[in-house]
């Protein structure tokens, strides 16, 4: 699938989808990676060292650095892939040096499905 | 690559001006192309947030040190509010663990040559665009106050884009920095008048709420003080994702007036203040500046304070910006407010200072400081006039 690089970086690994927005501030535990949205669709779910998989980010601008805070812990996701990806989230990619690409039709990933995310060529492959 | 750069601004993303220029240009660039801007244009001013150290936390000072070690900045740069007064902290209840890191989130900004004074009001003391102007601020009322009252052009910057806007000396040129983004797009007719700082507040809090992110046109609003126009702006940015507004008479830029028109009564200002009043709200704890007093705030609020006392269980901020404050003793304004037993504290404010579980009840006339006590500190909230929370204070 062509999408669009937002930030530089080639990776494989396990999907974890959503089709549901994720604010980073709030929502997601910034030492342990967990989703902690209340009746978020991966509520109680840890992001760390998968390809995180969701349609857009939402709320605060604190939550790029969230994402950051993640990578130091390393419980940062490998990839991300999202639909349209929103500026804070961009932002915490690029300050984070997380793998990032848009523009892709996420319906067509499942959960624990191996993917190749080839962020420097805006190509996200799904291997299994 | 649509997103066209000059030979120096491809420089600093090849890292030729060093590693924090670098991933600022990164981050410029990467906003550009998402939304589509053409090229990158040079911005005169930056306010950043996300200064407090009770949100950025450690990861958020680990990243701010990393930008301080070869990062400087090419415009002025004002901060926003941190979570402490810088000189008067331990009278206010800080721990010193949290002044350490707070003083450690200042002295990153100071070392890339920002001008440390934390502020939400940057207009106020110092760094003050003209209309047309291009910026980078962060910090949605004063973005907000920027793009509507003074003319400048800025988008709605989060720290880390307005940090880095503030060491490349750019932006990418979308949204509000394009004159067709600007026009207002809903027409509001204000059918009662608005005579306190708060009643402002309650307008805001009205638009915002039905207006989302559409453009307003307000009209049926005959004067303003820079005071009321400053409170409007914080009100109407946090409750409603507005970056800018127009209102008839009284705001600068062009633009067509929208058919599509409500109305704003004087019952939708009483529901908005009712909205606010929590019931069962113990009040321990008031709070005038937000945004920060300006210093004729304070001058009226030391003149209603002076002789009188706060009354035991009460504790009374006035949170204002250093400059301020160091006119505010010259005037003889702190002394007649402190020894009131109130205090005038300088580079904070409410909503960013570590203060949950300190205070159970806010009285203030902010309808922003009700949103951030409510959600962030679980304070119940009360709203009223500055003058109704200073009698308040001292009842």
């Amino acid at each position: 699938m062509q999408g669009r690089k937002i930030f530089k970086g080639k990776v494989v690994g396990e999907a974890l989808v959503t089709g549901e927005d994720i604010s980073f501030y709030g929502g997601c535990d910034p030492e342990t990676g967990e989703i902690v949205e209340k009746g978020h669709h991966l509520e109680g779910k840890s992001i760390a060292g998968k390809v995180l998989v969701f349609p857009s980010g939402k709320g605060s601008t604190v939550g790029s650095y969230v994402l950051y805070a993640l990578k130091k812990a390393e419980k940062a996701p490998l990839a991300i892939v999202n639909r349209i990806m929103d500026p804070v989230v961009a932002v915490g990619c690029i300050i984070s040096e997380i793998p990032a690409v848009d523009q892709i039709e996420i319906e067509k990933i499942t959960t624990g499905q191996k993917i190749e995310v080839d962020a420097d060529n805006g190509v996200v492959t799904l291997i299994e | 690559m649509v997103l066209e750069l000059t030979s120096e601004e491809r420089e600093m993303l090849e890292g030729k001006h060093g590693k924090a220029t670098r991933k600022a240009m990164e981050i410029i660039t990467a906003l550009g192309e998402i939304y589509g801007a053409k090229r990158l244009i040079p911005v005169s001013s930056v306010q950043i947030a996300g200064v407090s150290y009770d949100n950025l936390g450690e990861a958020g000072l680990e990243y701010l040190s990393e930008m301080a070690e070869d990062g400087q900045t090419r415009v002025l740069t004002t901060l926003n509010p941190a979570g402490m007064d810088m000189v008067e902290w331990k009278k206010h209840g800080i721990s010193e663990e949290f002044a350490e890191n707070q003083q450690r989130v200042v002295d990153a900004f100071e070392k890339m040559g920002v001008v440390t004074t934390c502020t939400c009001t940057p207009y106020l003391i110092g760094n003050l665009p003209h209309f047309g102007e291009h910026i980078a601020w962060a910090e949605s009322s004063a973005v907000c106050f920027a793009n509507s009252v003074i003319g400048a052009y800025t988008n709605r910057e989060g720290g880390p884009s307005a940090l880095a806007a503030a060491l490349t000396g750019v932006t990418a040129e979308y949204g509000l920095h394009l004159n067709e983004n600007r026009f207002a797009q809903v027409r509001y007719e204000v059918q009662t008048e608005l005579k306190e700082t708060n009643d402002f507040g309650f307008l805001g809090q009205v638009i915002g709420n039905r207006t989302g992110k559409a453009i307003p046109y307000i009209v049926g609003v005959k004067k303003a003080t820079t005071e009321q126009l400053k409170s409007f702006s914080a009100s109407v940015a946090t409750y409603g994702g507005v970056a800018i507004f127009h209102m008839e008479g009284i705001t600068p830029n062009r633009t067509t007036i929208p058919d599509k028109t409500e109305v704003v009564t004087e019952e939708d200002l009483k529901q908005a203040q009712i909205e606010l009043d929590d019931e069962e709200a113990v009040i321990d704890f008031i709070s005038i500046g937000c945004p920060h007093a300006s210093i004729k705030e304070i001058a009226e609020i030391a003149s209603m304070l002076k002789g009188r006392k706060v009354s035991d269980g009460k504790t009374v901020w006035i949170t204002t910006a250093k400059p301020t404050k160091d006119l505010a003793i010259k005037m003889g304004y702190y002394d007649q407010i402190e020894q009131a037993g109130a205090y005038l504290v300088a580079d904070a404010c409410c909503a960013v200072a570590p203060l949950k579980g300190r205070f159970t009840g806010l009285m203030t006339d902010s309808a922003k400081a009700c949103f951030y006590a409510r959600g962030k500190n679980k304070f119940k909230t009360e709203i009223r006039t500055m003058k109704d929370c200073i009698r308040e204070a001292v009842s």
